[in-house]
């Protein structure tokens, strides 16, 4: 079975009224990483918080391998690791202790070799008697990772894993997920770092207002709503877009000195042969050009606001 | 049956429990032989025998039954409020523990604390008074019944209580009132007719008797009572503890 969750349908409305989800759909893939993106408050700690039973749904399901996440709840819980946005740790156990009550809470017997494993691989086993809160914030990130890694999860949570950590413990978060992945975990991370979710997600999701706007591929994604743009840096400033050039739909930037040209990268037909041989017909004269592909943050940013 | 996971629970609250051994431990120990030097030793002496004990003696099933209720309450209550506090819970929510298993940890744990705290006051009573103990299983029995009654209201409290004077005000302001005037240091019929009757809606005169019982043959109320109290109440929590789990009350949105 390709489908390791499944969601169906599912709605979310706090007391207060506040509705955190609605009716959404969504299939997650066995041994992917899914990033799943999207602005505060659009509801991405609410799904992953019903997933992992932190949240009640107020409609819909989800299941999780077959088991349903309410009614089997032993089944799902079992299987998935839960690493939340913030940092919520018992600042007087030692980090050894916590990290063997977790895999004890999920019903795993002591194995201490293989919680040594856990610690080692996230450089904690140094630090393995020491109390929690003598850690650093970023010390204290990896501490939660090893809790929620010490029952051997097939699923890995990550809600905003490296908000607030620094570009070297990012990069070894990255690293580890990737090992992670490698080794047949699947897992689903938030992320507000649009540069996380294109370094290293399969697939992504964009979530607003508690919708699913789209999910997709992140090659399909990146080419499908992908532009380029050309840019040239003109030897001599222009006034207007010079005559003829319209069906280009030139935009004359940076005081006149620069002419951009947005195309679709998929089409066979750019079209930039053909500007350029009409520039020089005119002789307008460039000293410099460059194009660029449009980020996932440029999408991102086009699709939230497109709302 | 998550047994690892229940086990886990307990583990980590004994475990909060011997890091603050000197507060656990002493704190109850000095308080509880300072009633016995006021009350015992130095009050009771010029007073006469209550039903057949001597003052001294007669006390010492009410004061370990004040600190039972008083420890149950607020280890139980501050075990399960902390983790709220600190946002740690996620972790027990998103686990596959049931409800069961989680109350069990956590008041099973509040309520080892307890008996072993009422114990030690009991070995510590021995210093100051002479005294036996006629049913010491029965003894053991009200101990152990009570302290888990009152450590399913102390996870009670903590659940709904969202500030740390909400954790200290029942105790505070209910149970020990009821306890001192529960008879803890009198017999009901020491008192007017009226409020004879009046202390008999009491539910900590009941425990109280019940447990002078174990140990002197004599009671206040008659002993299945007692223990068809103790039971109403257990259930009772029992009940609103369900409620909370099906429900998500406080804990799961």
């Amino acid at each position: 079975m390709k489908q390791l969750i499944s969601i169906r349908g599912l709605s979310k409305t706090y007391d207060s009224g506040f509705q955190a989800l609605k009716h959404l759909d969504l299939d997650i893939h066995r041994g992917e990483i899914f990033a799943l993106l999207g602005p505060n408050g659009a509801g991405k700690t609410t799904l992953i918080g019903i997933i992992c039973g932190i949240v009640n749904p107020s409609s819909g399901t989800v299941t999780v391998d077959g088991h349903d996440v309410v009614l089997d709840y032993r089944a799902t819980r079992t299987k998935i690791g839960l690493v939340p946005q913030e940092l919520c740790t018992d600042s007087f156990e030692t980090v050894w202790a916590t990290v063997n009550f977790s895999r004890g809470l999920f019903g795993k017997p002591r194995d201490h070799a293989f919680v040594e494993k856990v610690l080692r691989d996230l450089s904690l086993w140094d630090k393995r008697h020491s109390k929690i809160l003598a850690l650093s914030g970023g010390m204290k990130r990896r501490v939660m990772m090893a809790k929620a890694l010490s029952h051997q999860p097939d699923i890995l949570f990550l809600d905003e894993p490296t908000a607030g950590v620094d570009v070297e413990l990012r990069r070894d978060m990255w690293e580890m997920v990737r090992e992670l992945r490698d080794r047949g975990v699947t897992i689903i991370l938030t992320t507000h770092y649009i540069e996380e979710a294109q370094e290293m997600a399969d697939r992504i999701g964009i979530i607003s207002n508690g919708e699913l706007i789209l999910v997709e591929e992140k090659a399909a994604l990146m080419s499908k709503l992908g532009k380029k743009q050309l840019t040239l840096q003109l030897q001599k400033p222009l006034n207007n877009v010079p005559e003829g050039l319209e069906s280009f739909a030139l935009e004359l930037t940076d005081n006149g000195c620069s002419l951009v040209y947005t195309f679709d990268a998929q089409n066979e037909q750019t079209g930039i042969g053909t500007l350029l041989r009409t520039l020089a017909e005119r002789g307008i004269d460039f000293k410099n050009l460059h194009s660029s592909e449009s980020s996932l943050e440029d999408i991102f940013v086009n699709l939230v606001r497109g709302r | 049956m998550n047994i690892y996971g229940v086990r886990s629970i307990y583990r980590f609250e004994m475990a909060r429990w011997f890091r603050t051994l000197t507060q656990s431990i002493v704190s109850p120990i000095i308080s509880t032989s300072l009633y016995f030097v006021v009350f015992g030793a130095a009050i009771g002496a010029r007073m006469g025998e209550v039903n057949g004990v001597s003052y001294g003696a007669f006390i010492i099933p009410g004061l370990v039954m004040l600190s039972l209720l008083s420890e149950s309450i607020s280890n139980a209550s501050f075990g399960i409020y902390f983790p709220k506090f600190t946002g740690t819970i996620y972790e027990i929510l998103s686990a596959p523990v049931s409800t069961f298993e989680v109350v069990a940890g956590f008041v099973g744990a509040a309520a080892t604390k307890s008996v072993l705290l009422g114990l030690l006051i009991l070995l510590t009573a021995r210093l100051f008074v002479n005294y036996h103990i006629a049913h010491p299983l029965w003894m053991l029995a009200f101990l152990v019944l009570t302290a888990i009654t009152f450590s399913l209201l102390g996870f009670i409290i903590g659940i709904w209580a969202d500030g740390f004077e909400k954790l200290q005000i029942v105790p505070l302001m209910i149970i020990t009132p009821l306890t001192f005037l529960g008879g803890s240091f009198y017999s009901i019929d020491m008192l007017p007719p009226v409020w004879q009757k009046i202390a008999l809606i009491n539910p900590a005169v009941y425990l109280i008797s019940g447990f002078r019982w174990s140990f002197y043959d004599v009671s206040d109320v008659a002993v299945g009572v007692s223990l068809g109290m103790i039971a109403l109440f257990m259930l009772l929590c029992l009940g609103i503890i369900y409620w909370i789990f099906k429900t998500g009350y406080k804990i799961r949105p």
